[in-house]
């Protein structure tokens, strides 16, 4: 079949292996790019980068096939495409690697990496499958990048690092041009971090084009020899890694210098002499595999930020707080007595909230209106009776419509009909009417638009002033530190340490580095 | 070295407990073992394995078929009417209920792959559609007396003295032998466990999945309507409360025999091994004299849901390892 | 924005989004079908201190299918879906037919029939035990975590062999006449039976509009994880939900031995679980879970019944109702389905040029 022992002839440098050229993708009002141009050579590992929301994974999915862009149009290796679908994709050689890893988990290490292109033997000019010739070539394949299993055991008996690798490998096998990585890390330690560098360098060398989408900043200067910053949907630059500078990326992607951060909030809580006891406080809180013996605490009117990278354990710790998953060891206590956290009803009656990560999965429902979506959480409270009224529920929606800015037609809408910000602000809602102690946010201000972004928090804010307790989970650290009295750091499922209001970005990220 | 062969734990589970079953009855009762009770399983079985092959390729793919017990019923229905009031002969009248069956099959597959349809709903209306169109032929029991239709129905085949086995049996082992052949070694087969793994991804990978999931629902009809001839062969009559709950003891065998419910997970030879359990059970219950019937009723209904909280105690073990 | 819903919404935009639209529009159709084949079908006399007629007819028959159906649709709403109606209506009339039994006593030279254990016992009995099947399927569905198909497919087979054992596989036939008015009584002129459908129709409609159920169980239809996190007791009210369908399954167990005076464990309740899954979604429940529409399953008990009376006055086989059935399930299914909505257009409307992703 394939020959898949040959290095990737090399190209000329003069012409890119892939091109995007003025490529513009629309959705309805909101414009997801506009005119990016990307130049992938062969033998680079090449970056892209942006925050959320810039168009990272819009460009990925117009290159994989998913969409089909508005304008602009695509080459590879000179010749005009046009994806239509992934199998397009992955038939004109560009093979990629989802954080998901898009394999079948109950299948073979080996039949994952030939499915659709098995080796066969027998009559009929090969009717049935050579499982003896697949799987010593799935091994030859996978010890190219020095990864030596059994191959014959399902794919899912193995870690997600492995599974990447496998992923890579079916790549390999398709003699893709084009190799992309969407954010491959997050699930990944370090050394399994090491070995992917090792692995990416190693192919580069032989020639093949690599797209790295990630946005951990150290990991680009690790591996990566050119950098392509998106931000809302536009090309901001193309630029060799070596002449960008930590803070020149940084204000790339933000778009502004990175100033020390500037903290709103008053350390007024120290000045006023003794500290108010916590009111929430975990000992030794762990669960295995996702968050590791955990002591934190907050008090009332405190704003907590959680630093931390993607996949360090902080959407795991919110939901161990809330009751969503149960722990296997410590405990939480609340005013000094130790609770049981079962379930998200019983959180929700000691007084916590949950604004969940995943709004779509988790958060809207999303063909109820937009008053029963507000009211929800509140009347689960209270159980079937006393039942909030038609005419209070919509007095309750439209003051939460008012004071927060949601825009909606009326609040008999249905809430997927919303814009995505003004979904958050719904569900921000729904726990505001429940009036709860303790408000954990996670991620509130993901795919927003700036102007949303701010009102969002300056309502966290204001009601830190009124005395609720707010964890605040956000990958925009520059957030995180304008608006946190104390940040808790997170590294791989555990606390690293505490910084004060005050701090800025750089010793946050130094923190999480472990060089604090 | 464990390891290598963990997967196939679930389906040694399902041949210890048939072989412990055996070894029960054939302590417990006189003329219970023997190489001829062993055969007689399988010959009066032989259309339950036939119609539990295509289901298990069904629920490999996760989806489920409700309608086989109607359409076996209705190929009898049909075999019964053609051959004696229109006195066709069997051999023409095979093969047409053999494509009545997978017509009807490929028919609810489109439907289910086209429109995204949910495939306990869309074989739930084919099987009330099988079984009226059953009762539209003929309220009553129709009876075979075709001289050629009884002369294939008795015929014996001796393997070794003392032990012979009926066409239906050879057939039945037959179609069991090509199905792990197809399960194993062709891409077709591999497609089905893909789809069942996950479907999003064998789409990304590149695998026939429309293709692939019309012709599982295709290839049950064919069973089913196969698993109808063979019951003909063995009631010699056509009738419209023929095999019902069927569908029930071909899902019970599939899933005694090791494959998940969710998919993806399981072997064809495991179906065999169920079938000749729930055998073995009605075996024992009619030895033993004192039970009615209807025991073997509820007894399958109790071992699926044995084996269904085990799957999913297992599943959820995995998930938070 | 705008605050109370402006009253521009004319009256005729009203008619055309009421949920009940469709589903009466369908029995008008059928009825009128049947007027004209039936000269005397809308003919109501008034014999025997009751009124008599091809509707009360229907009416009649209709109601332990409708309670059925009501079960159903909750069932339905949080995702689920329940096949063994059928069987547990076998349970229930086995249960209360062996209790009450009847035998011939005489007493002062009048013969009377006297029940095995007191009626409202054998009820209460009956009741329960089909409570208890629902509660079954409910924690299969909820504690255990069973596909709800799955879950019940094993008591819609295994519940009959119950039924079957609990009844020696006979009928048993009841011989207590006070036990007749349940399935045959009058009130006021038309059919008890009815009466017992429509109360539970109202208990269930209090309940689900004048406290927060209605709104519990559409959130978790429609995403099941999200109602969870609010707070919503998703596995309670799921369970609670199958109980309830066993329960009302036991009630149309009741009507129905009421009405033939016997118990057959093996035909009763056949092929139930269709006619509801059918009322249900013909009265414009989505299969997929979510908003439901307790009246519209009451239309849609109507309609089948009065599709079955049809057929019957027609004079064709009986047995075509499966086919005619089988058939209806089919076009209900495609048309909610947003793929054949989406295919349909594009056969009917030629796709714009360029062809939008």
């Amino acid at each position: 079949m394939t020959d898949t022992t040959q290095p990737q002839a090399v190209n000329a440098k003069g012409i890119p292996v892939l091109e995007l050229s003025g490529v513009s993708k629309q959705f309805g009002l909101v414009r997801a790019l506009s005119g990016v141009n990307l130049r992938l050579y062969a033998g680079e590992v090449h970056a892209l980068m942006g925050q959320n929301g810039a168009g990272k994974s819009t460009l990925i999915k117009v290159l994989t096939g998913v969409y089909r862009a508005d304008q602009g149009e695509m080459c590879l290796c000179g010749q005009r495409i046009n994806a239509g679908s992934t199998l397009e994709a992955q038939h004109l050689g560009i093979s990629t690697v989802y954080q998901e890893v898009n394999l079948c988990p109950n299948l073979s290490v080996a039949e994952n990496i030939f499915a659709g292109r098995y080796p066969r033997r027998g009559l009929l000019g090969g009717l049935s499958i050579d499982w003896s010739r697949m799987q010593s070539e799935a091994q030859t394949l996978l010890q190219r990048l020095n990864l030596n299993i059994d191959v014959t055991q399902p794919l899912s008996s193995y870690s997600v690092a492995v599974q990447q690798m496998v992923a890579i490998a079916r790549g390999l096998s398709i003699s893709a041009k084009v190799l992309i990585l969407d954010e491959p890390t997050s699930s990944l330690d370090d050394e399994e971090v090491e070995r992917l560098y090792g692995v990416l360098r190693q192919l580069r060398d032989q020639g093949m084009a690599i797209l790295f989408v990630t946005h951990f900043l150290d990991q680009v200067y690790a591996v990566c020899d050119r950098i392509t910053v998106l931000r809302n949907g536009e090309l901001v630059g193309e630029y060799p890694a070596a002449e960008l500078g930590h803070q020149a990326l940084i204000a790339a992607m933000v778009g502004r210098e990175l100033v020390a951060a500037h903290s709103v909030r008053h350390v007024a809580v120290a000045d006023a002499g003794e500290p108010e006891p916590q009111w929430l406080q975990t000992k030794a809180l762990n669960r295995r595999g996702h968050v590791k013996s955990m002591d934190f605490g907050i008090r009332r009117g405190e704003v907590v930020g959680i630093g931390g990278l993607l996949g360090s354990g902080r959407t795991e710790l919110a939901r161990l707080l809330f009751g969503l998953d149960r722990s296997d060891a410590g405990q939480i206590s609340l005013n000094g007595n130790k609770v049981r956290m079962d379930s998200p009803a019983t959180a929700i009656k000691l007084g916590l909230g949950l604004c969940p990560e995943d709004r779509k999965a988790e958060g809207i429902i999303a063909e109820l209106s937009v008053r029963e979506n507000i009211a929800l959480a509140l009347q689960a409270r209270q159980g079937l009776w006393p039942f909030i009224s038609r005419a209070q529920q919509t007095a309750m929606a439209e003051s939460y419509v008012k004071a927060l800015g949601i825009k909606t037609a009326d609040v008999d809408t249905p809430i997927g009909q919303l814009s995505g910000g003004n979904q958050q602000k719904a569900v921000l809602a729904r726990w505001l009417a429940t009036q709860p102690s303790l408000l954990i946010l996670d991620e509130p201000t993901r795919g927003i638009d700036v102007a949303a972004k701010q009102e969002i928090m300056n309502e966290i804010l204001a009601l830190a002033k009124q005395g609720m307790a707010v964890l605040f989970i956000s990958s925009e650290m520059d957030e995180v530190v304008r608006v946190s009295d104390r940040i808790v750091v997170m590294r791989e499922h555990a606390k690293v340490g505490e910084l004060p209001a005050g701090t800025d970005e750089h010793a946050v990220y130094a923190m999480i580095a472990g060089q604090a | 070295m464990m390891k290598r062969y963990a997967k196939y734990l679930p389906l040694m589970a399902t041949v210890s407990l048939f072989m412990a079953m055996a070894t029960f009855g054939s302590v417990s009762y006189n003329g219970f073992f023997s190489a001829q009770a062993f055969l007689n399983l399988l010959i009066d079985n032989a259309f339950l394995v036939i119609v539990a092959v295509g289901m298990t390729f069904v629920i490999l793919t996760g989806g489920i078929d409700l309608s086989v017990g109607s359409v076996v019923a209705l190929s009898t229905m049909v075999l019964a009417a053609l051959v004696e009031k229109y006195h066709w002969s069997l051999w023409l009248a095979m093969p047409l209920v053999l494509l009545m069956g997978t017509s009807l099959g490929a028919f609810m597959g489109w439907l289910i792959q086209r429109f995204r349809l949910q495939p306990f709903i869309v074989t739930l209306a084919g099987m009330f559609l099988a079984r009226g169109l059953c009762y539209l032929i003929s309220i009553d029991s129709i009876s075979i007396t075709d001289e050629a239709y009884t002369t294939l129905a008795q015929m014996r085949i001796t393997l070794w003295p003392d032990a012979a086995v009926s066409l239906s049996a050879l057939l039945a082992v037959a179609v069991l032998l090509v199905a792990m052949y197809v399960a194993h070694a062709t891409e077709f087969g591999r497609t089905v466990y893909a789809i069942g793994g996950s479907e999003q991804s064998a789409v990304l990978m590149g695998l026939p999945v429309a293709r692939t999931t019309v012709l599982v629902y295709t290839f049950s009809g064919f069973c089913s309507a196969l698993g109808g001839v063979v019951f003909t062969l063995y009631m010699l009559s056509g009738y419209g409360l023929h095999a019902v709950g069927l569908e029930l003891d071909a899902i019970a065998a599939v899933v005694i025999g090791g494959t998940l419910l969710s998919g993806g997970v399981g072997y064809v030879a495991g179906t065999l091994f169920g079938v000749l359990t729930l055998g073995i059970i009605q075996s024992l219950i009619m030895f033993d004299g004192s039970l009615s019937s209807w025991w073997t009723r509820i007894v399958i209904g109790v071992l699926l849901f044995v084996f269904c909280v085990l799957q999913r105690v297992f599943e959820a073990g995995r998930k938070n390892s | 924005m705008s605050t109370a819903r402006t009253t521009t919404t004319t009256w005729l935009q009203r008619v055309q989004s009421h949920a009940l639209l469709w589903p009466l529009v369908t029995l008008s159709l059928i009825l009128l079908v049947n007027a004209s084949l039936n000269p005397g079908f809308w003919m109501l006399q008034w014999r025997d201190g009751h009124l008599y007629g091809s509707v009360i007819d229907i009416l009649n028959r209709s109601a332990p299918l409708m309670l059925v159906s009501l079960g159903m649709t909750l069932v339905i709403a949080t995702r689920g879906i329940d096949i063994s109606v059928g069987a547990v209506v076998a349970i229930s009339a086995s249960v209360a037919a062996l209790m009450i039994g009847g035998t011939l006593v005489i007493n002062n030279g009048v013969a009377t029939h006297v029940s095995r254990f007191p009626m409202p016992l054998a009820i209460v009995c009956a009741l329960l035990v089909a409570l208890f099947c629902g509660l079954w399927n409910g924690l299969l569905v909820a504690k255990i975590g069973l596909q709800p198909i799955i879950a019940t497919l094993i008591l819609m087979v295994a519940g009959r062999g119950i039924a079957q054992l609990a009844t020696g596989g006979q009928i048993v036939t009841v011989y207590y006449a006070p036990y007749f008015y349940i399935g045959n009584g009058f009130l006021w002129g038309l059919p008890f039976a009815l009466f017992i459908a429509a109360a539970v129709y109202l208990v269930m409609h209090l309940a689900v509009t004048r406290t927060a159920l209605g709104l519990f169980i559409q959130a978790i239809g429609i995403n099941p994880a999200a109602a969870r996190l609010a707070g919503v007791r998703e596995r309670l009210i799921t369970v609670c939900v199958y109980a309830f369908c066993g329960l009302t399954a036991g009630v149309a167990g009741l009507i129905i031995s009421s009405n033939v005076k016997s118990a057959d464990g093996n035909n009763a309740g056949n092929l139930m679980e269709l006619d509801a899954i059918l009322a249900v979604t013909l009265g414009g429940t989505l299969l997929r879970g979510g908003r439901f529409n307790l009246a519209g399953s009451m239309v849609g008990a109507l309609i089948i019944q009065t599709l079955t009376s049809t057929i019957y006055s027609i004079g064709v086989p009986p047995e075509i109702n499966l086919v005619v059935k089988a058939a209806v399930v089919f076009v209900v299914m495609l048309l909610q389905s947003a793929e054949f909505r989406r295919a349909v257009h594009g056969w009917v409307m030629r796709p714009a040029v360029g062809g939008a992703a």
